[in-house]
């Protein structure tokens, strides 16, 4: 589904971020992104993202060149992917459940269609009770979940997530991995990006390992 | 703030029966009022009233120019100096006729004698005794003004029939009115000029400036799959909706001080006031092309905020974009 083939990013005229990256992404796979802070992994996941280019190498996307799709073509290929910021990216003004909902209705999908999946997704990751709240009045760890179940609200093909278990405690983080793994059995890709060894414990899953612009992958 | 749409009930027999989830009704994506854009709506009444008051002030200017010039250059004057030998009423009466045979003249009027006793009372008072006095006399024609006869065929053919006459064709008159016309309405088209480059620059820099606020919006729709055009009209919606409120508060101010300086004008006719200020502004009246003037203004304003915003949103867009296929240029974007 995603192949990179010799993949190196560097910002301007500084070191590669990244280094001779070579490695694919199969449909219906798991695995874990790790590695120190700084290792270049939020950078891997714009690029898997397609919010970046790299500076070499070959990147294939649903088998389509990135260097080659036009940008009004991007949109749909993101509709593709669901992303996990790490910083949530929730808009303020909107409610819990407007932020889910959000994906569905830039698609131009009718509210009456998605709002009982939306309430339902809502409910599977703890935020039954908080659908009509905006994200300030929300803790981290609710906001977390709320991005996440907005990256989750259209099936994507491919979940790419930033640090999902970041802001929350033991008991919803292995709830949130479950969440993640009942999505993985449904047919999406996914990828973690975590510093949590207790949760990559969990789950028997290919490990990513980031170290100095380079990825070593234990199967 | 909203409050969470559902209550806990009380417990029966062990069991938690709740209510059905509600939800608010789905509020716009972009967010309907905030400081930036109460300040954008007040930018643009401001600069709407401005745009519309100088158009109509203008407008006003013009016509007025327009027919000081039209007046004065409608009307030619003999004017015919007394002499022993020179029968002043035949002359008078000559001179008319004479004027009357040449095409572009339309009707002739001999000054008689009580009116030009009149004409000079403010200078010789009253009861002035024309035969006592070398007064001219004078024949005032009427002329096409767009197609005036020919003053030197005219002037002389008096000369050789009336020595004494002499045909004053107001040119002096009519090229200074018209120079002084010209200036003013130049200097009025400038200022409007002016005042509308300033209108687009503010409205444009203050939709800009309302839609930075707005950048994290336009990127988040943006990894959500959403395509430019959807972002655009989203913005555009809400910019055109606000354009529309001050642009019309703006105009229709400007429209109603029209409307009430006409209003005093027409109800202080001949007090001295009154005739002071339509001597130097022309009536406040700015007709029917005035108001739809202002009526352009409004929706040339609430255009140029929506298309500004389209075209920034477009942009901001377009910058994302850039970022992707330029790492260097990660503003905006979280840290790696």
């Amino acid at each position: 589904m995603i192949h990179f083939e010799n993949v190196g990013l560097r910002y301007g005229m500084g070191p590669e971020v990244l280094r001779d990256l070579t490695f694919d992404i199969p449909r219906r796979s798991f695995q874990f992104l790790t590695g120190p802070s700084g290792a270049g992994k939020s950078t891997l996941l714009r690029l898997l993202f397609l919010s970046l280019q790299p500076t070499r190498g070959l990147i294939r996307t649903f088998d389509r060149n990135i260097a080659t799709i036009p940008r009004e073509e991007l949109p749909m290929l993101r509709r593709r992917i669901g992303i996990v910021f790490q910083d949530f990216r929730l808009l303020e003004h909107l409610t819990t459940y407007e932020n889910v909902a959000l994906p569905l209705r830039v698609r131009g999908k009718d509210e009456l269609s998605y709002r009982a999946d939306v309430i339902d997704l809502l409910k599977w990751v703890g935020l039954g009770e908080r659908i009509n709240v905006l994200p300030p009045v929300l803790s981290g760890g609710e906001k977390q979940r709320a991005a996440i179940a907005r990256a989750l609200i259209d099936r994507p093909e491919l979940l790419l997530a930033d640090e999902p278990t970041g802001n929350v405690d033991p008991p919803m983080a292995r709830r949130l991995l479950s969440l993640f793994l009942e999505l993985n059995r449904l047919g999406t890709a996914v990828v973690i990006a975590t510093h949590d060894l207790s949760l990559m414990d969990q789950v028997d899953a290919r490990r990513m390992i980031l170290s100095q612009g380079r990825l070593d992958i234990y199967e | 703030m909203s409050e969470p749409a559902t209550q806990p009930e009380p417990q029966e027999r062990g069991q938690q029966k709740r209510p059905e989830m509600r939800v608010r009704p789905t509020a716009p994506i972009v967010p309907p009022s905030n400081v930036s854009g109460n300040a954008l709506m007040c930018v643009i009444a401001i600069m709407a009233f401005l745009a519309c008051l100088t158009y109509g002030a203008v407008s006003m200017v013009r016509a007025t120019a327009a027919s000081w010039q039209s007046e004065i250059s409608r009307e030619i004057t003999i004017q015919i100096k007394p002499d022993d030998n020179l029968d002043m009423e035949a002359a008078l009466a000559e001179a008319r006729d004479l004027a009357l045979t040449f095409a572009g003249t339309r009707d002739g009027q001999i000054v008689d004698r009580a009116a030009t006793a009149r004409l000079l009372e403010p200078w010789l008072g009253e009861g002035l005794d024309l035969d006592e006095l070398p007064v001219p006399r004078l024949v005032v024609i009427t002329i096409d003004e767009r197609n005036p006869p020919d003053f030197v065929a005219l002037r002389q053919a008096l000369s050789e029939k009336i020595p004494q006459a002499f045909l004053d064709d107001h040119r002096t008159w009519v090229n200074r009115l018209v120079a002084m016309a010209e200036t003013t309405a130049l200097i009025g088209t400038g200022v409007l000029i002016l005042v509308f480059s300033a209108m687009v620059l503010t409205v444009v820099f203050a939709t800009r400036g309302a839609l930075s606020g707005n950048r994290h919006i336009i990127e988040v729709l943006h990894f959500v799959g959403a395509e430019a055009g959807f972002v655009a009209t989203e913005f555009q919606k809400h910019f055109l909706k606000i354009s529309l409120k001050g642009s019309f508060a703006g105009g229709a101010l400007a429209a109603l001080v029209f409307a009430i300086a006409g209003y005093w004008q027409g109800r202080s006719l001949a007090t001295p006031q009154s005739d002071q200020a339509t001597a130097l502004f022309g009536t406040f009246s700015v007709g029917a092309g005035g108001y739809l003037g202002i009526a352009a203004t409004m929706i040339v304003i609430a255009l140029l905020t929506t298309l500004t915003a389209r075209f920034t949103v477009m942009r901001t867009i377009f910058e994302i974009d850039r970022i992707r296929s330029d790492p260097a240029r990660t503003d905006g974007l979280p840290e790696a």
